[in-house]
């Protein structure tokens, strides 16, 4: 009824039947800034990896830029091992994110359980921080030089070590900080969908002799699981262009000895700074570079959602 | 209430105590860093190093009216506010006349269009810097903050299509009748009635925002080099090397960035969550 009567106003009516061409009008401010400053420069940068040089004088070269960064000495070392720092970085993310989510989620959804708004906000706060606030932060309480009395007071003294120091440590201890920045984000998600989950089927499980453990496994998981797709998309998404982290307690060349360089600060520096002895920004390698992860995102992020997104 | 009553539901109480120990340790982990933060900026230079996790012996207020007065700590800070908030305006702006526009109009292609925006949520729009840093140079709007705004309102969009529309498809029917019958024009029922009802959705809207425009990095770096341009964060990174030597400095510095999204989180933490999960969550 309600529908009908809508669609009789919005399209008949009085007035003649507005058809796209009246609709159009109210899309066209904001689609014209999507396309002009998003999907166009996404697209356009495609093509850019297939030439040389910047606005001025650019060539076609065909792949050899992409040629250069699978098989191409110092470029294509540097490439594949900020390629492989990225998905370790991912990997991290998905563990601790999904495990500590989900534990922290079925706490905060008991239903007898107490302090929940208190325990959401908190653990929430850090999201809200800039990445790069969060990192001079941790990167200073890290600093042996400055907790060193206080943990071998308290003896823990073998933790005063340099961290970010070391290569061996470093991408793991600013995967940790990463981690510990956007823990509010899988929590608060596992929250909202194990609330949607029904009390009776809940009942119905415990009636039929479920503990506490096989509600979890048998009902609650296999419903909360397209919310672990949707994180999977969204940490894969923001992994690949992560880069203020590594800036803040690193610096842009992944330091020490390139062992925190992520595709993100890599882009960086090839495309759009410059690299050192140079200093002029190889735009078209820097293309080939976003293309490339334009397309991992593409094949990462099509299938999980077509596996974990159920139709509704 | 009875004995027995009571003992039951401490029993169901004593059933948390594992939980309220995790919950409890991460929560301090969450707040460490921020006391950390809080309590060494109001130290100087070398008391910082005594006894760094605990309050000052002695409280120096100076670090902040330095930054404040000295810097330009408050040019950043304006700067930061005028693309912020231009930026969002906008976004719900544009947004909401697309989603009146998409709710309404029941075509083929409204639907393609539908789709087509709202991809741009999971669309990484750093990668497509390269060819946008032309196109900034291109428009002679390089090293001004309006070269973030027109990126901001495009990064914005998406969302903005996606929670306003849904929404507009549930405003009842009889409302817009309404209107429709006193003889109001389409876009008058659109200014009139729909985008005041729109308002709690703007809220998230908004409040989805905020928090990735306030906090960019990249962009302003990739722009801007010229001083009295810079956001508030760019900001940060070149009084981090300023006072570097100076911790306690560099500590208020960051209070001061935090502090106004702080305070609006502080103020409405339940919006926050809700608007910042917005797109992952159905409904």
């Amino acid at each position: 009824m309600s529908e009908l009567s809508r669609r009789s106003v919005l399209r008949g009516g009085r007035s003649l039947t507005p058809g796209a061409f009246y609709w159009m009008r109210y899309i066209v401010p904001a689609l014209a800034v999507y396309v002009v400053f998003m999907a166009w420069p996404l697209l356009d940068s495609i093509r850019l990896s297939l030439y040389t040089g910047n606005h001025a004088n650019r060539s076609f070269v065909g792949f050899s830029n992409y040629s250069r960064l699978f098989a191409g000495g110092e470029v294509a070392t540097r490439y594949w091992s900020a390629l492989s720092h990225t998905f370790y970085f991912f990997a991290l993310h998905m563990l601790i994110q999904n495990v500590l989510g989900m534990l922290f989620a079925v706490m905060l959804t008991s239903p007898t359980m107490r302090g929940r708004q208190v325990y959401q906000a908190v653990i929430f706060l850090p999201t809200t921080l800039a990445v790069l606030v969060t990192g001079y932060l941790w990167k200073l309480i890290l600093n042996p030089v400055w907790n060193g009395e206080i943990l071998r007071a308290i003896g823990l003294g073998f933790l005063a070590k340099g961290w970010l120091g070391e290569a061996s440590s470093a991408l793991t201890t600013i995967s940790l900080v990463s981690c510990w920045q956007w823990m509010g984000i899988p929590t608060m998600m596992f929250v909202a969908a194990l609330r949607n989950i029904s009390d009776e089927l809940l009942e119905a499980a415990s009636i039929e002799g479920a503990n506490a453990w096989h509600q979890f496994a048998r009902v609650k998981l296999p419903l909360i699981l397209p919310v672990v797709g949707m994180i999977a998309i969204l940490t894969f998404v923001n992994n690949f262009n992560a880069f203020d982290v590594v800036y803040a307690m690193e610096n842009a060349n992944g330091a020490p000895n390139y062992a925190t360089d992520l595709i993100g600060t890599l882009f960086y520096r090839v495309g759009v700074a410059g690299q050192h002895p140079v200093g002029i920004p190889d735009t078209g390698l820097g293309a080939a570079i976003a293309a490339i992860t334009f397309i991992i995102l593409v094949c990462g992020v099509v299938p999980t959602l077509r596996l974990t997104q159920t139709k509704e | 209430m009875t004995k027995e009553k009571k003992t039951r539901s401490l029993r169901v109480q004593n059933m948390h105590i594992p939980s309220h120990g995790v919950l409890a340790l991460w929560s301090l982990l969450a707040l460490f860093p921020i006391w950390v933060l809080v309590v060494n900026s109001l130290k100087t230079r070398y008391t910082i190093y005594n006894n760094p996790f605990w309050l000052p012996e002695k409280w120096n207020f100076g670090n902040y009216r330095e930054v404040l007065v000295s810097g330009d700590f408050l040019r950043y800070f304006q700067n930061s506010l005028i693309v912020v908030v231009l930026s969002i305006a906008l976004v719900l702006l544009l947004g909401s006349l697309a989603a009146y526009s998409l709710a309404n109009w029941r075509g083929r292609a409204s639907g393609a269009l539908y789709f087509w925006m709202i991809a741009g949520m999971m669309l990484p729009i750093k990668i497509a810097s390269i060819k946008l840093l032309e196109m900034v140079k291109g428009l002679s709007l390089i090293n001004t903050i309006w070269a973030l705004v027109p990126i901001y309102v495009a990064m914005g969009i998406p969302i903005a299509v996606f929670v306003l529309t849904e929404f507009v498809r549930q405003t009842p029917g009889e409302l817009l009748e309404a209107g429709f019958i006193d003889g109001a024009g389409r876009f008058h029922i659109f200014w009139r009635i729909v985008l005041p009802l729109l308002r709690p959705a703007m809220a998230t809207v908004a409040i989805y925002n905020l928090i990735p425009f306030w906090n960019d990095l990249w962009f302003p770096l990739i722009f801007i080099s010229d001083e009295r341009s810079k956001t508030l964060l760019l900001g940060v990174t070149r009084l981090f090397g300023q006072y570097q030597t100076d911790w306690s400095k560099v500590l208020a510095v960051l209070t001061l960035s935090a502090v106004p999204v702080l305070v609006l989180y502080l103020a409405m933490s339940k919006q926050f969550i809700k608007g910042l999960t917005a797109g992952a969550v159905k409904g």
